[in-house]
């Protein structure tokens, strides 16, 4: 059973890729979506047997490396992390698999477009199945190059082809301090194991590495390491860039790696390695402060943008920032319930947006959008469903995860836990201003658009907005279903051995103004953002006249791209430059293999006009010969 | 009265030699005079081996050069035969124009 979750995906990708044109687009499509929804059934079925039974198993497909002492193996690995993670995976990978038969309709690349959906759903169950690091690795490079083929998907855009190479090279600076982390694991504890690895922590805790001078500790140093890994896959701050501009990519693609999987792995990462990074107080404080200023400056960002899709993946960044938060705080199984509801919300408002996107011709820009509720009131609800959930709208699934990060960042108690809890609260009220602003910019207001008449403008086709709308209802439900089993008192029978607590989590219920505070201040900002973006925007445009500078900064996403453009881009192209022209070129090449070919061209030059042809030459030759040699004889 | 010895002689082949390497290289015009040039240089060869023979008083040098009579008689059929079918094929035996063999 778990054999067929993992590889009835790459099957599908398999015969999508090879058999999708021979066997029609109606059929294969429908074949694929049926194949990973087969598996994310069987997954639900999986995950349902954990909550009930605390079923594990770690299945053994074949030895991977045996060289040794070092052992790895390709293996599934089921246990109360993974199993959760699978079901969100398999169930919106499907959900999106059937989304994309309606989306990409008019596409003539839809068998490649499938193959990577599915790949990649495959790599991702990989990743979170795996029992040692390696594997894991694996997984998590191979959702790395699916990203790049997806984003790049439509590459006879260049700006789809640059945001694919951007984000196969942001990951890569994420991806080596990731591979670093785990050669030190490999050194210092002879094995990649997941199980060796957290049984041989405790031990190694006061071994101190010397490097350039500096005295680190070992355990800090691996956590760090790992830790810039999951920034880079999950678009922390310095390390986000390439999120944003992977929104090039189809509307489904966004929705399914850069919203609800592909971004989590990071967190995934930071929450499977909890039995090492427990034990590293500095590296959870790392991830707090990364967290908490990542979710602030994304959500500063989200407020001022005007392409639909960038203000969505700004507030996945955001997001990912709550999730390292809790993750730093100590509050790992926060951390996946957010994880977990934020799948289902924000997989819901990227889809119900390639909606819009669809019933307004291609249309990005939320300025050219608006009153056009009327025409297209199902997707309107769906996005208003989805709103509801990302903002922590009392008893929507964001309502329960989020609030529990902003508590326990609270019973954190120290400086660094206020600081989170303060960001979180700020950050819940920009988060409700810029998706309403979202909500009222698209659908409410005048008319904008001169180009697509209203007339013209349309609900989706039938099954976008059933796919969508099985999201919304995980959107609406989820959070409150599984907030016992995840976060409630007894969630640790759940979790088991799969999450590590060094201290326990057992607190007090938490003080009455923070239970309300963040609910009190979403529900507020709806009316606020109404009455600053439809009724009177005068107010606003004068906030931005006054503040030109500010709303530059934002508007230019704080200059991240200019800065990085400046320092390392800008400098590298130069370095290139130099190394292929003056180096390369003008050197090695002029003087290398050029230069000895040129010579033996001049030489074989002069020898072929030695050459005349004439019979008289060759005769004075040889006698000339023959006189030297006979001379030499004599004289000798 | 001056009495001819076997320095005269071999001057003689001497020049005749040298008369005949020359041929081969000055001509300009055909190849018919290149194999005569080369038949010159067999000649002054058989005016050496005679002399020398004479001198002395071996008979095995005249014998050598019935011989070399013999093989040049040969190797001007052949050449001449050469000649014709190369004249045949291109139409000149011109020196200065025989020159496929330039590279």
């Amino acid at each position: 059973m778990e054999h067929a979750i993992i590889f009835l995906p790459l099957i599908s990708s398999i015969i999508s890729a090879f058999f999708g044109k021979r066997i029609g687009d109606k059929y294969f499509q429908f074949f694929t979506s049926s194949l990973i929804s087969i598996s994310a059934l069987l997954s639900i079925y999986i995950f349902s047997l954990v909550i009930t039974q605390d079923y594990y198993s770690n299945k053994l497909i074949f030895n991977w490396i045996s060289s040794g002492s070092f052992n790895v193996n390709w293996s599934i690995n089921i246990d109360a992390l993974s199993s959760a993670m699978i079901v969100i995976i398999t169930l919106v990978s499907s959900i999106i698999h059937f989304y994309s038969i309606g989306y990409m309709h008019s596409d003539p690349h839809k068998p490649r477009f499938m193959a990577y959906l599915s790949l990649f759903t495959f790599s991702m169950l990989a990743l979170v199945t795996a029992d040692n690091f390696l594997q894991l690795f694996f997984g998590w490079e191979g959702v790395g190059l699916c990203s790049y083929l997806l984003i790049g998907f439509w590459y006879k855009k260049p700006s789809a082809n640059s945001a694919a190479i951007k984000a196969f090279i942001v990951n890569r600076v994420g991806d080596f301090a990731f591979a670093i982390g785990i050669f030190l694991i490999f050194f210092f504890y002879g094995s990649v194991n997941y199980n060796e690895v957290f049984a041989q922590t405790p031990l190694l805790l006061n071994k101190e590495l010397v490097f350039l001078g500096l005295e680190l500790n070992l355990v800090t140093l691996i956590c760090v390491m790992l830790f810039i890994g999951a920034m880079g896959k999950s678009a922390q701050i310095f390390l986000h860039t390439w999120l944003p501009d992977a929104m090039e990519g189809p509307t489904p693609v966004s929705a399914l790696i850069h919203a609800a999987t592909m971004v989590t792995a990071g967190v995934f990462l930071v929450i499977k390695c909890s039995p090492i990074f427990e034990y590293s107080e500095t590296a959870l404080n790392f991830i707090t402060i990364v967290g908490l200023s990542t979710a602030f400056f994304a959500a500063t960002i989200a407020l001022v943008q005007n392409d639909i899709k960038k203000i969505i993946a700004y507030s996945t960044c955001s997001q990912l920032g709550y999730m390292f938060i809790a993750a730093g705080v100590g509050a790992y199984h926060v951390a996946f319930f957010h994880l977990f509801t934020h799948a289902f919300f924000k997989a819901l408002l990227f889809l119900g947006a390639g909606c819009v996107i669809h019933s307004f011709k291609g249309e990005q820009d939320i300025r050219l959008m608006g009153g056009a509720w009327k025409k297209i009131p199902f997707t309107y609800a769906l996005m208003i469903v989805g709103t509801l959930a990302l903002t922590g709208f009392p008893f929507l699934s964001g309502y329960y995860s989020k609030d529990a990060i902003i508590e326990f960042a609270y019973f954190k108690g120290n400086f660094i836990g206020y600081l989170a809890m303060t960001i979180g609260i700020i950050t819940a009220l920009m988060t409700a201003i810029y998706s309403w602003r979202l909500i009222f910019k698209t659908f409410h207001g005048k008319y904008t658009n001169k180009s697509i008449s209203l007339k013209s403008i349309h609900e989706s086709p039938f099954i976008m907005l059933i796919t969508c709308s099985l999201l919304a209802i995980g959107s609406v439900l989820v959070g409150f279903v599984f907030k016992e089993i995840f976060i409630g008192i007894n969630s640790f029978e759940y979790w088991g051995n799969s999450i590590f607590f060094l201290n326990s989590t057992d607190h007090d219920l938490p003080p009455i103004w923070i239970l309300i505070t963040t609910p009190t201040v979403v529900v507020v900002s709806i009316p606020i953002s109404y009455y600053l973006f439809i009724k009177n925007e005068k107010i606003l445009k004068k906030l931005i006249s006054k503040n030109q500078l500010i709303y530059k900064f934002l508007l230019n996403k704080w200059y991240f791209d200019e800065l990085y453009d400046f320092i390392i881009v800008k400098p590298l192209k130069k370095i290139g430059l130099f190394f292929w022209k003056k180096v390369d070129i003008n050197t090695i090449d002029r003087y290398g293999p050029d230069g000895l070919s040129k010579i033996i061209k001049i030489i074989s030059n002069k020898a072929v006009t030695f050459q005349s042809g004439y019979l008289y030459h060759y005769a004075f030759i040889m006698l000339l010969g023959f006189s030297f040699l006979l001379t030499y004889l004599i004289i000798n | 009265m001056i009495e001819i010895g076997l320095g005269h002689y071999l001057t003689l082949s001497a020049i005749v030699f040298t008369i005949g390497i020359a041929g081969v290289f000055l001509n300009r015009k055909n190849v018919i005079i290149i194999l005569m040039s080369i038949e010159l240089i067999l000649l002054a060869v058989n005016i050496n081996l005679v002399s020398f023979s004479v001198y002395s008083q071996d008979i095995v040098g005249q014998i050598f050069t019935m011989f070399i009579l013999t093989v040049a008689a040969a190797e001007a059929a052949i050449g001449l035969a050469i000649i014709v079918i190369y004249y045949k094929n291109k139409g000149s035996i011109n020196v200065d124009q025989i020159s496929s063999l330039k590279g």
